[in-house]
């Protein structure tokens, strides 16, 4: 089991003090082989993305379940293209009213799952698509 | 895979030598994975690094290494010091998979330019550390990092290697481990610089470093060099910052035990240990990627697997065999293998 896993960043920004589901996330990413840095809340973007770059990630993962994901969500994407973080997928989940989404994959989310998401389809997505940007 | 990580190792280790993070970072990726660029990654390093002082955290999973060591950090920030921290979680022996948690322990110093984590995962390896963690120490040396920092997966098990990495091991114990302590002992005690009891806030501490004491004792008149590991109590995470305890103590007995290894010229005989260890670490590799190299597609291995199945033979005979083979002409050996083809 030495070679090539996913790395993924699970992370929260802001004030949002729901943690459940990215724990779950994560727990989940780790089941299907993958290696996930978990930061924890009340990162800011630029946390994020410094432990993207310091640890190789080829996935940032976000979670947002009070409303502050249209706030952080262009930060980050911004960070991103300010660090060359272009090859790395970044996908957001949480509570959100659907419309939302297209919106935010119009800022440059590469996928969004609401509440409810099945997990295998997290997982598919990722291991699909996490070495396939940039 | 449409990731260009096409950068060749001389580029690579440049940029690094440079400061460049991502250029670090995508180094520490090719070791972790074990690729074929490694050796050359390596040869590059290595005439960069070992001028930094090393600095390992053991003990069971829980016991607050990552707490103590956000505060070394900060210390030795204080001091203008650059730090590199390496901090090793176990992975699933199921799915491969790991949760690193690590760095949720280093938030306040997300933001630091003179401060460079990195966490991996254990990948199968035993003794409480990557393969490549000693690997990744090296490059974070030679990244010009005055301290390097590297904390243990924390089984809680014999996690030994951590002495052939760091120059001063530490190791973490708490009130609540109970048995834990007793079963500990034996091996991980003596190879203990020093030795930290922290959540001294916690019941029963008072007690638990009262037998610590008697504990150790023993443990040092088992030592050769004649360091006394010093025991110390700590408080490593609170609400408030003035119930923190024992955090100046540990840098002041951090700082005793590098002064007692360089003015002992005991350091000499560490560094040594961890060529030695490095060293054995890539003999294997190196002797076992050549040997398997050799056998494949000769149809080989599958018929000593055969015949030690049908009891003809035994794993220590074939090995023999091959090893005497195969060392003496090697590159004969190796010839000869390509024209055979059969699965
Ligand atoms: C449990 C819960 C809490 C718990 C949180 C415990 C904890 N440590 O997480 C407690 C009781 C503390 C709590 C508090 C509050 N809550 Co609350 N809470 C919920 C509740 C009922 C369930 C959330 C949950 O854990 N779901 C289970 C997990 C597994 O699901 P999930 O997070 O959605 O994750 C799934 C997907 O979204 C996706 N996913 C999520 N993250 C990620 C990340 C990645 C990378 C990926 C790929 C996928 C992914 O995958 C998961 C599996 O499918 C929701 C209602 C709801 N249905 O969402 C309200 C809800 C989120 N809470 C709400 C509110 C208002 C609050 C409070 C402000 C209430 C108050 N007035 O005090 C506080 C604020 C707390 C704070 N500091 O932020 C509102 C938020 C409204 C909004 N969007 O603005 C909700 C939506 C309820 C509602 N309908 O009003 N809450
Ligand atoms: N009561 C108390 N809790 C602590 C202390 N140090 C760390 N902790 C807590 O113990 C838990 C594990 O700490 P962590 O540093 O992650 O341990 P590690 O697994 O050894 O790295 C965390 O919840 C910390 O907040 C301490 O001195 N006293
Ligand atoms: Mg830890």
């Amino acid at each position: 089991m030495n070679r090539d896993k996913i790395k993924v960043i699970v992370s929260k920004v802001g004030l949002d003090g729901h943690d459940r589901g990215a724990k779950v996330v994560a727990t989940l990413l780790k089941e299907a082989g993958m290696e996930v840095v978990y930061l924890g809340m009340y990162q800011t973007p630029e946390g994020v993305i410094r432990a993207a770059i310091d640890e190789d990630a080829d996935v940032i993962g976000l979670s947002y379940l009070s409303g502050e994901h249209l706030v952080y969500t262009p930060k980050i994407v911004n960070e991103m293209k300010k660090s060359g973080l272009n090859d790395v997928l970044l996908v957001v989940g949480g509570s959100f009213p659907p419309e939302d989404v297209p919106v935010m994959k119009e800022m440059g989310v590469d996928e969004v799952f609401r509440g409810g998401s099945l997990t295998k389809s997290i997982v598919d997505y990722i291991k699909k698509n996490a070495r396939e940007k940039g | 895979m449409a990731k260009t990580r096409s950068d060749s190792p001389e580029e690579m280790v440049q940029k690094l030598l440079a400061g460049d993070r991502r250029a670090a970072a995508r180094t520490i990726t090719l070791m972790e994975n074990q690729s074929e660029k490694n050796n050359q990654v390596m040869k590059l390093v290595y005439p960069h690094a070992g001028k930094s002082m090393v600095i390992g955290l053991t003990g069971s999973g829980g016991s607050g290494k990552s707490s103590l060591i956000n505060h070394l950090i900060r210390r030795y920030r204080d001091q203008g010091k650059r730090v590199g921290v390496v901090a090793v979680d176990p992975s699933s022996p199921f799915s491969g998979g790991a949760l690193l948690g690590d760095r949720i322990r280093f938030q306040a110093h997300s933001m630091d330019d003179g401060v460079y984590i990195r966490s991996m995962g254990s990948r199968g390896y035993l003794g409480g550390l990557a393969r490549s963690t000693s690997d990744v120490v090296r490059i974070m040396e030679a990244m010009g990092n005055d301290v390097v920092i590297v904390e243990t997966l924390g089984a809680g098990q014999d996690e030994v290697d951590i002495i052939h990495v760091a120059q001063t091991c530490v190791l973490v114990l708490t009130p609540n481990m109970g048995d834990d302590i007793q079963a500990m002992k034996a091996g991980i005690m003596e190879i203990a610089d020093i030795i930290v009891l922290n959540k001294a806030d916690l019941d029963g501490a008072i007690l638990c470093l009262r037998s610590l004491e008697a504990t150790i004792q023993f443990a040092i008149s088992q030592r050769e060099d004649g360091w006394v590991s010093p025991l110390i109590s700590t408080v490593a995470s609170a609400a408030k910052t003035e119930d923190l305890q024992g955090i100046n103590e540990l840098m002041k007995t951090i700082r005793d035990h590098q002064e007692y290894l360089h003015e002992s010229r005991a350091i000499d005989e560490v560094q040594a240990k961890r060529i030695e260890q490095e060293l054995g670490l890539v003999f294997k590799d190196e002797v076992q990627k050549f040997i398997f190299k050799g056998l494949k597609g000769t149809g080989k291995k599958r018929q000593y697997i055969k015949a030690i199945f049908e009891g003809r033979t035994d794993p220590y005979s074939v090995v023999e065999e091959v090893l005497s083979t195969f060392l003496k002409v090697g590159a004969k050996v190796n010839e000869t293998s390509g024209s055979k083809k059969h699965i």
